[in-house]
Formats: C-alpha cells, sequence, structure tokens
C-alpha cells in the first residue's frame, strides 16, 4: 500500500504545483512509483510544470464520472518511468469531484503506487478537502510571511478535523514546507524568520526551499525543477526534502546560513 | 506593575438572552385575532411589558397583510419586538427586525400563563423549581488553536497548552489560560463574570474581552506585547499586569 499526500497551503502561488512535481520527481528518480494528482479542477497548471500538457487526454474527473479507466488517464513521464501525472479537468466544473469518486480513485493509486502525491487547490472549499481527505501524510507549503503562515495555519486546522485520518481520532503527520525563503531578505528583516514560522505552526519543518530564478526557468521548459538542473539549489532542497518525506534524517540548512556552524545547524529541530 | 490600559471609557458589549413570548398566528387571521383577543380579556395586561415575537415560519401571508396584522397587534397594545422565519421581502421599513436561531423553552422555564395554547381552561400555576447548583467546569486543550478554530465554553475555563493563532478565538464563561502565545481572540466571562480572567504566557493578542469590557490590540500598552500578562477587570476598565 501506497502512501498519500497531499500538498496543501491554503494561500495561492506560494508554491503547491511546483512543490509537487519537485518532490514526485525527486522521489520517482530513486526508483519510487510516484503519481502526482491534480486537484484544481478548472485552473490547472500540474500538467504545465510536468510538460506533459499535450498529451493530456482523459483526466481525474473523466476517471470519477466512470467515462473512462485510470490506466487510460495516467501520463507517464518521458524522462522518469516510474513518474506518472492524473491530470485534472480544465473544462469541467470541480462539482464534479465527488467524495465517493475521489476515495475510489485514491484507493485504486494507493495499490499500484508507493506515492500519491494530491497537488490541492488553493481555497478551503471543497476542491480543497476533497485532496486533503484521504491522505496519510501532508505537506504544508507556506511562504516566510505572514498572511501564509496565517493561512497554513488555518489549514492545519482543517488537516486536523475534516480528514479521514482524523475523523477515525489518528494523527495526520504534517510537514512544514518552507518555500521561496529569501537570504537577503530574511538578512533585512523583510521576511518572516524560520523560528518564527516554526513557533506559529509547530509542525516540524521538512525543507527549506530557496527563492531562486531555477524555479521558474524549470516550469518555462516544462519540467519539475529537480529534473531541470538537479545540481541547482531549490532542485538540492527538494531532493533533501524527499529524503526526509522517506524518513532519513537528513539536517536541515538555512539558505544563507553558514555551514560552518553546524552544531546550531544540525541542533535546529522544529517546536 | 499595574497599568490601566487607556483612560477612555470603553463601551460594554455584551451578549444576553432573554425569553420572549412567540405568537404564531394561523389563517384566517380575523379568526385568530379573535381568539387573542379573548384570551387577552381574560387575562388582563397579559401581553404588557412583554417581549413578544411574531413567528410567520408557517404563514402564507403577504406584505400588505403583515402590516395590517401588526397594525392589530399595535391596537392591542402588543409590541412586537422581532419578526422570525419571514422571507426578506415580507420585511420593510418601520417593522420590527428580523430573527433567527430562537430556541424553544421547556414547559417549566417559562411562565405561568399560557403563552400561545388559547384554551378556555386556566393555566396552572406552577412555581418555578430552584435550579441545581452548577458545578464549575474547566476544558482543556492540549493542542494549539488554529486560525479560524474557535473554542466556545460557557460552562467554565478554558486552559490551552499550545498557542491560539491569529484568526483563532477562546471564549469561556470563566477564565482563559494560554500556555504559549495569544495572537489571536481571548473572552473570558462571557455570560457575565466580572472575576473571570484572562492568562497567557506571550501576550500577542489581537482583541481581549473580559465581562462584555472589549480592548483592540492597538489599545494595549506597548509594553505589555510579548510579555506574560494577566488581565482582569476593574470598575470596567480592563488591567493587566506582567507576570513573573
Amino acid at each position: 500500500m501506497g502512501k498519500v499526500i497531499v500538498v496543501t497551503s491554503g494561500k495561492g502561488g506560494v508554491g503547491k504545483t511546483t512543490s509537487t512535481a519537485a518532490l514526485g520527481a525527486a522521489l520517482a528518480s530513486k526508483g519510487e512509483r510516484v503519481v502526482v494528482v491534480d486537484f484544481d479542477v478548472g485552473l490547472r497548471n500540474l500538467d504545465l510544470v510536468m510538460g506533459a500538457e499535450r498529451r493530456v487526454v482523459y483526466d481525474l474527473i473523466n476517471v470519477i464520472q466512470g467515462e473512462a479507466k485510470l490506466s487510460q488517464a495516467l501520463i507517464r513521464d518521458k524522462r522518469l518511468e516510474t513518474l506518472f501525472l492524473l491530470p485534472a479537468s480544465q473544462t469541467r466544473d470541480k462539482d464534479n469531484l465527488t467524495p465517493e469518486g475521489v476515495e475510489r480513485v485514491i484507493s485504486e493509486l494507493r495499490r499500484v503506487f508507493d506515492w500519491v502525491i494530491c497537488d490541492s487547490p488553493a481555497g478551503i472549499e471543497s476542491g480543497a478537502t476533497l485532496a486533503m481527505r484521504h491522505a496519510d501524510v501532508a505537506v504544508v507549503v507556506t511562504n516566510p510571511e505572514v498572511s501564509s503562515v496565517r493561512d497554513s495555519d488555518r489549514i492545519i486546522g482543517l488537516l486536523d478535523s475534516k480528514t479521514v485520518k482524523a475523523e477515525n481520532g489518528e494523527r495526520m503527520e504534517k510537514h512544514l514546507l518552507l518555500t521561496r525563503y529569501d537570504p537577503n531578505r530574511a538578512e533585512r528583516g523583510d521576511m518572516l524568520k524560520v523560528d518564527d514560522v516554526l513557533e506559529i505552526l509547530s509542525i516540524p519543518l521538512i525543507g527549506i526551499i530557496p527563492e531562486s530564478m531555477d524555479v521558474l526557468r524549470a516550469s518555462n521548459i516544462g519540467a519539475p525543477v529537480t529534473l531541470a538542473d538537479a545540481s541547482s539549489a531549490p532542485a538540492q532542497a527538494y531532493f533533501d526534502a524527499a529524503r526526509r518525506l522517506c524518513g532519513e534524517p537528513v539536517p536541515i540548512t538555512v539558505p544563507g546560513e553558514k555551514r560552518s556552524f553546524l552544531g546550531k545547524i544540525f541542533g535546529r529541530k522544529a517546536a | 506593575m499595574t497599568k490601566v490600559l487607556t483612560d477612555a471609557r470603553s463601551i460594554r458589549i455584551k451578549g444576553r438572552s432573554f425569553l420572549a413570548v412567540v405568537l404564531s398566528p394561523d389563517l384566517p387571521l380575523d379568526d385568530w385575532l379573535a381568539r387573542l383577543d379573548d384570551l387577552a380579556s381574560r387575562s388582563a395586561g397579559f401581553f404588557l411589558g412583554r417581549p413578544v415575537v411574531l413567528d410567520v415560519t408557517d404563514l402564507e401571508i403577504c406584505k400588505t397583510d403583515l402590516k395590517e396584522l401588526l397594525a392589530a397587534f399595535v391596537e392591542r397594545n402588543v409590541a412586537i419586538m422581532g419578526i422570525e422565519g419571514a422571507r426578506p421581502s415580507l420585511l420593510g421599513p418601520g417593522m420590527p427586525p428580523a430573527l433567527k436561531g430562537g430556541k424553544p423553552v421547556s414547559g417549566d422555564a417559562v411562565a405561568k400563563e399560557p403563552i400561545i395554547e388559547i384554551r378556555n381552561m386556566p393555566a396552572e400555576t406552577q412555581p418555578a423549581e430552584p435550579e441545581p447548583r452548577q458545578v464549575l467546569q474547566s476544558l482543556v486543550i492540549r493542542e494549539p488553536i488554529r486560525s479560524g478554530q474557535s473554542v466556545i465554553f460557557p460552562e467554565g475555563d478554558v486552559t490551552v497548552i499550545g498557542s491560539v493563532a491569529s484568526g483563532a478565538e477562546v471564549i469561556a464563561g470563566g477564565s482563559v489560560h494560554i500556555y504559549g502565545t495569544l495572537r489571536g481572540r481571548a473572552m473570558a466571562g462571557s455570560i457575565g463574570n466580572i472575576n473571570a480572567r484572562i492568562f497567557c504566557r506571550k501576550m500577542e493578542a489581537e482583541l481581549l474581552a473580559i465581562d462584555g469590557v472589549y480592548k483592540m490590540a492597538e489599545d494595549m500598552a506597548p509594553g505589555l506585547r510579548g510579555k506574560s500578562v494577566q488581565l482582569w477587570l476593574e470598575n470596567d476598565t480592563i488591567m493587566a499586569e506582567t507576570l513573573i
């Protein structure tokens, strides 16, 4: 049985889709069987970031409505053969996303794949709650600024109340992925500090992705940043985050902080 | 160090519930009014000084008829304080406001007179039983209160072992204790308790209230921000001091 991860944030534009693609590709490059699922019905983007926009025939809604088989809708990545995409529908209404349909699709995917990564739409409406509903693990994507942090806090509240795990009285495993972290702005005090974000959200940190032109460049060529330039700083940070998702203890480094203070960095733990 | 937060006298906003008499007329209205007059003639002054709510949920009525009905109530000295169950289109300026969220009250809690039952029998008078003394309760929450969450516990104290996020609120009938940072709202003594207090380990609150006296973040002394603080009420003013 595979693990179902929801990549969520509440706020839009913080990097959910980028992170879904990057983490998916990072996991798949280790040989894991991965499917990335776009839940943003009507505003799909994951196909673009994955570079598969011209190969979409059937989508999630077709599968939910029984118009296509799951195997027909899944798109295999051209670069990694264990990486698949289940695209969202661009033309249908998101009301077609039914709780029963989502449950069926997720449980089918869980049987076939090691990792099912659900790219949640922004907001707290049905699309977002359905994307998180069957997750085992949540990756909460947050930018180091107040509105993003507060929205993430709201989402964490929903993860603890509106998911199947929460309703069964279990605890949802939640990880914080801090994206668009700009060391220069952090230096100037224009951004929330890592420790402040951790103190407010009080969930464990899984990675800090530096703000970088490499991310934009990668989406423009239609590749997850971890495949476009595996040696770039954001790609490295995503690879580390993926290893931590697998349970490997990888120390977290704050971009811009000097590596010589190893003790300080190794000692950094989420509140 | 004890501080009065501002000199200006604050405004009290309180929640309070009243027992209202609900009248649910039925058609035809003339018949119903005749029965009302009958009741009124037998227990004079029944509606005098009483809050009366008009329930039109099951009543097929147009705006003109409703106006006439309201006029009929005025004639009979029945003051209608609100209308329940009316479509917005029914109501207009000069009419009592729409009410919703009313709860039915069990028989013994209501007054002795018959309320809506209009029969020929005089109602039996029952002395109201004294309410059993309530045991003070407390609610302990071991997790942070997230933005958008709201903890409402009118029965007693609320203790949070964790922070209260910006956009979250804790409302307690008793005192509020936050073992973490208070970034959201805290309201103590929500149903009237001047002795309720608010305690928090780190004060970053958006809004505080004790027994209906409110205080916004910007009215608070800057010296309290980020400190361990307790707040209480003295002569309708919220007082605060740092702890430790």
